[in-house]
């Protein structure tokens, strides 16, 4: 019955891929589940290819997750909690790497490419049309009215 | 036909990509390096394996002293069996022969199983620690089996492998790295 | 016998591709007619050689002969049929096989279709499609044989990965394949014009059928991985940022620039410089990603096994196709003739845009996926990147894309006004608005949830709205607008299906994510419980035998509010034993607008049951239930999105090529146009 409860207390909750996670791994309070999952997501499960520790079926993810909840049921933030996994696993258990001199052309990047492409865009579209609005030389105007004028003349 | 400058921007960004996936191919990336290297030993406290006389646990106050060799290993790991003659040598070896310790942790295992393990391979390890619910190895960082990590005399980590002992692999990375601690001494 | 005819084949295509990859560039440089010729009977007997191939390696593997290598590691006598001949493509190296047979095929189409081809261009584009067979024979020939033999012959295969043993594994690498192999074309025809100096619209539109048919079919093979993960992988996630998934987008992201590009040379005979380049690097990005996948650089969920040897082999061929592409490029661009000019605010203005946020796009993926390889090698240190970098970048780049993409087609080539434009689209504008307000209010919903269904919607109803505007409707009377709509060109279709199928695919992400229902919970036979106004009652749970397998299979019922029975679910767990592997099978009944998902665990407790053993009654077992509305729309609406794509592809106009120029008899002087 309890089981049945607690699922029903998700079946409101936001969406959330935890897929193989047991009933009986589930805190009892959903706000405290919730975190947990949600700070589980950010964390790799390591002897998977590319699944967090939420998604994956393995025993070290198990393990994982178990502590994960045992460090928020505890009082630790989602930034402690992150920290114990990595003082013991390295930087690569995160999913999502920290921002960091490492990793500043990784997160600036896109937004980097885009304002600097299309700064060289407009630049160049600017440039090509300064080219072509500039006014005809005296000799150009000349020569334009020669061939407009002979034109006429043969129509 | 003139060569402009911008046109060259992505065959040079190529060609770094090109050398980067180049060196790319000689790393290892299922080989994590430690965040614990030259951290002090975490404390674990283990019991001995039930039904292995003789043969105590351990705790982490017990590493030190000793520059230490502590493998992690299970019954149903495969390549544990197949890096099992590389720990017998490894404590036979006359040059490190009562210089390090051989601790081993069997983790995530059933007693009888890691019993019939060691009655059929023999037992090489000083001290076992019975970790069954797999806990102290996650102090450790320890995410598959087997692993291997060196404690100097201070009962600080010096290095882990992470993967099985081959003879290659004690011979280019794990002996000179022990003869390096141990001719370290006392710091 | 057949392991040596097979060989034998391949060598012999080999040969033939290395007719093909030189002696049509002489005759092209020449302009010797039976040179070049050569190249399409040359492409031709090399494709025909390949299939033989093919044929030889399914065959071997239908027969279960494993005195060949490749049957021995991945087959078994008690595989069904389908998977030993979908498995022959299932390992490393009949994959490569997979892959060289669509080259010849495609290289054969271009020899036999490209009938209006100048002799010259058609010459260097099939004289590149040899050079890259040359390439990858070679590197079957010499790393990845098929037909090794193994001697003595084991009595039994090692058996196929059972994740593998599935109907969506007999399609998805083909139609992804034909998108990869596909763009090969398109960057055949880039080099040729490059060595020619001349990208002209005419080129344009003999390149658009071919980056129409590898886009529509990497699409499909897309969509179709994405539904295989789902409903084999037993946790309802659809994309996960593996850099397997991202080595097949990053093509598929520079392709769509590549196809909006090639519209604009072709209409406007603008972007020329810009369009080589996206064509050399969407099939740079597919070897790119042939590499990823077998040189054991990246972990991923899908990397065959891991060879340095091949590593380094792909790597060079990648080298030497973009490297050498790109140093043309470098040389050559800068001669293509500038014409066209247009003002920024125009139908032109907004595909550069959608070039500029494409490519952006397309190059986070690169960097997201390339970054932990990168900087191992550079610093040593290891980071991973997943999916909260992807979503964090990659999403807020694709959603000025979605908007822009309804309103780009109103507006008009050289110069234009957004405000006219933005006018039109106020019925759009509405009905995404009042949809977002709507689904706000009545659930609280996630809001990146509510911003991509107004997204969505907007796409849907602004590529309507440019039909709409198209025959005019409302403004004349409606039998002419019909008229006007039977009559209009296919590719107008085309362009409203893969905007408007854009749409859908963002609605299905958008409801399926934020809107999914998730209840995991214990239950025994006779249990039931209800989930989003259904009720799901587990029936009962049986041990069953498959073909090469066991199982657990559950029963389970789902009824409605009103206790109508909507479906029966039997969600499995499997054991394979000969691979040693368990698998989910889900169970999932959906009705279009949305999939009731179920999925069977293990009995409380038990983690480490192999399933199909004896099965205690009084168990509990753990089940998983989700529902997720509209998840089908986003498959549905990449099949909508491809067949746009088909549409363009067959219209008339596509097919034809320059016309015959009749030369004028001898003193006669040029008629000036009336």
């Amino acid at each position: 019955m309890r089981a049945v409860l607690l699922g029903l207390l998700f079946a409101l909750a936001t969406a959330s891929q935890a897929l193989a996670i047991a009933p009986d791994e589930m805190l009892t309070d959903p706000a405290l589940e919730a975190r947990a999952r949600h700070i589980g997501q950010s964390l790799r499960c390591l002897v998977c290819q590319n699944e967090s520790i939420e998604d994956s079926e393995a025993g070290l993810a198990r393990d994982l997750r178990a502590i994960v909840r045992e460090r928020v049921t505890a009082g630790d933030s989602d930034r402690a909690v992150v920290d114990y996994v990595v003082s013991r696993y390295g930087q690569f258990v995160l999913l999502r790497p920290r921002l960091e001199p490492a990793t500043w052309v990784l997160w600036f990047g896109p937004a980097l490419l885009i304002a600097g492409a299309g700064a060289a865009i407009v630049l160049r579209a600017r440039r090509k049309r300064s080219i072509a609005e500039a006014p005809l030389s005296p000799d150009e105007a000349a020569a334009v009215a020669r061939l407009v004028g002979s034109e006429a003349e043969k129509s | 036909m003139r060569l402009r400058l911008r046109f060259a921007i992505p065959l040079a960004l190529f060609v770094a990509l090109a050398a980067g996936l180049f060196a790319g191919l000689w790393l290892k990336p299922q080989e994590l390096p430690s965040p614990l290297i030259d951290k002090p030993m975490p404390a674990i406290q283990l019991p001995p394996l039930a039904g292995l006389d003789g043969v105590a646990g351990f705790a982490t106050a017990d590493l030190k002293g000793t520059v230490t060799v502590l493998n992690v290993f299970a019954s149903w790991c495969i390549p544990c069996r197949a890096e099992h003659p590389e720990l017998a040598k490894l404590t036979a070896d006359p040059a490190l022969k009562g210089r390090i310790h051989l601790f081993g942790i069997n983790y995530k295992d059933k007693p009888a199983d890691a019993l019939a393990y060691l009655h059929e391979l023999g037992n090489p390890y000083e001290r076992i620690g019975a970790d069954q619910s797999g806990r102290a190895a996650i102090e450790l960082g320890v995410y598959g089996v087997p692993e291997t990590f060196l404690i100097d005399a201070e009962g600080r980590i010096r290095f882990r492998l992470p993967a099985p002992i081959s003879a290659y692999e004690m011979d280019t990375t794990i002996k000179p790295a022990l003869r390096k601690i141990l001719a370290e001494g006392p710091r | 016998m057949i392991g040596e005819i097979g060989q034998f084949a391949l060598i012999l295509a080999l040969a033939l591709a290395l007719v093909q990859g030189s002696l049509p560039l002489v005759g092209a440089q020449r302009n010797s007619a039976p040179l070049m010729g050569l190249g399409s009977s040359a492409a031709i007997a090399q494709f025909a050689f390949i299939a033989l191939a093919f044929g030889a390696l399914i065959w071997a593997s239908v027969a279960d002969d494993f005195s060949i290598l490749t049957v021995a590691e991945n087959s078994h006598t008690t595989k069904p049929l389908l998977y030993k001949i979908a498995g022959a493509w299932g390992n490393h190296e009949g994959s490569m096989v997979l892959w060289v047979f669509i080259l010849a095929l495609f290289g054969a189409s271009v020899a036999a279709f490209g009938r209006r081809l100048p002799p010259p261009l058609k010459a260097r584009v099939l004289a590149v499609q040899g050079l890259i067979g040359v390439a990858f024979l070679t590197f079957i020939l010499f790393t990845s044989n098929p037909f090794l033999r193994v001697f003595p012959p084991p009595l039994e295969g090692d058996g196929l990965n059972p994740l593998l043993q599935d109907p969506g594994l007999a399609f998805h690498p083909p139609f992804l394949y034909l998108g990869y192999v596909g763009f090969s074309v398109v960057y055949a025809f880039a080099v040729a014009a490059m060595i020619e100096g001349r990208v002209d619209p005419a080129w344009a539109r003999w390149v658009r059928p071919w980056t129409l048919a590898a886009w529509s079919a990497l699409t499909v093979g897309i969509a179709m991985g994405s539904w295989w993960a789902y409903y084999e992988l037993g946790w309802g996630g659809f994309w996960f940022w593996d850099p397997v998934e991202n080595a097949s987008i990053m093509p598929w992201l520079a392709g769509t620039a590549l196809l909006h590009s090639a519209i604009v040379v072709e209409k406007r005979d603008a972007l020329k410089s810009w369009t080589v380049l996206l064509a050399v690097l969407t099939f740079t990005l597919s070897l790119m990603g042939t590499f990823l996948v077998r040189s054991g650089v990246l972990t991923s969920v899908h990397s065959f096994a891991n060879d340095p040897r091949r590593g380094v082999f792909v790597l060079a061929i990648l080298a030497l196709a973009a490297g050498g592409a790109l140093a043309l490029y470098a040389a050559r661009a800068s001669a293509f003739e500038r014409a066209g000019a247009f003002a920024p605010i125009s139908r032109e203005g907004a595909l550069v845009l959608n070039n500029l946020l494409l490519t952006a796009a397309c190059a986070t993926v690169v960097m997201g996926t390339l970054y932990p390889l990168l900087l191992d090698a550079l610093t040593g240190e290891k980071i991973s990147v997943g999916p909260p970098y992807f979503n964090a970048t990659v999403l807020p780049i694709m959603a000025p894309i979605a908007i822009a993409a309804a309103v780009a087609p109103l507006m008009g080539w050289k110069r234009s006004d957004l405000a006219t434009a933005l006018r039109r689209l106020w019925a759009a504008g509405a009905v995404a608005l009042l949809l977002a307000i709507a689904a706000f209010a009545l659930t609280g919903g996630p809001w990146a949830a509510v911003l991509a269904l107004a997204a969505g919607t907007w796409l849907i109803a602004g590529a309507l709205t440019e039909l709409a505007e198209r025959v005019r409707l409302f403004r004349i009377p409606i039998g002419d607008s019909l008229r006007r709509l039977a009559s209009l060109p296919r590719s107008a279709f085309g362009m409203v299906l893969a905007h408007g199928g854009l749409g859908v695919v963002i609605v299905g992400i958008a409801c399926a994510q934020g809107w999914r229902t998730e209840k995991i919970l214990l239950m025994a036979p006779g249990d039931t419980t209800t989930i989003a106004g259904r009720t799901i009652a587990f029936l009962d749970v049986a041990a069953v035998q498959g073909p090469n397998w066991r199982a657990d299979r559950a029963r389970m019922e789902a009824r409605d509010k009103n206790g109508t029975v909507i479906a029966e679910l039997t969600p499995e767990r499997r054991w394979y034993p000969v691979e040693s592997q368990a698998t989910t099978e889900a169970a999932i009944h959906t009705n279009g607008f949305g999939d009731i998902y179920a999925v069977i665990g293990e009995p409380e407790g038990q983690t480490d049951r192999q399933p199909g053993s004896a099965i205690d009654k009084t168990a509990r077992w753990v089940v998983r239930l989700y529902i997720n509305p509209l998840q089908p729309w986003i498959w549905f609406g990449a099949l909508i999105m491809a067949f746009g794509g088909v549409l363009s592809l067959t219209d008339r106009r596509q097919r034809l090529g320059a016309p015959a120029i009749k030369p004028l008899p001898a003193g006669s002087r040029p008629q000036a146009a009336e």
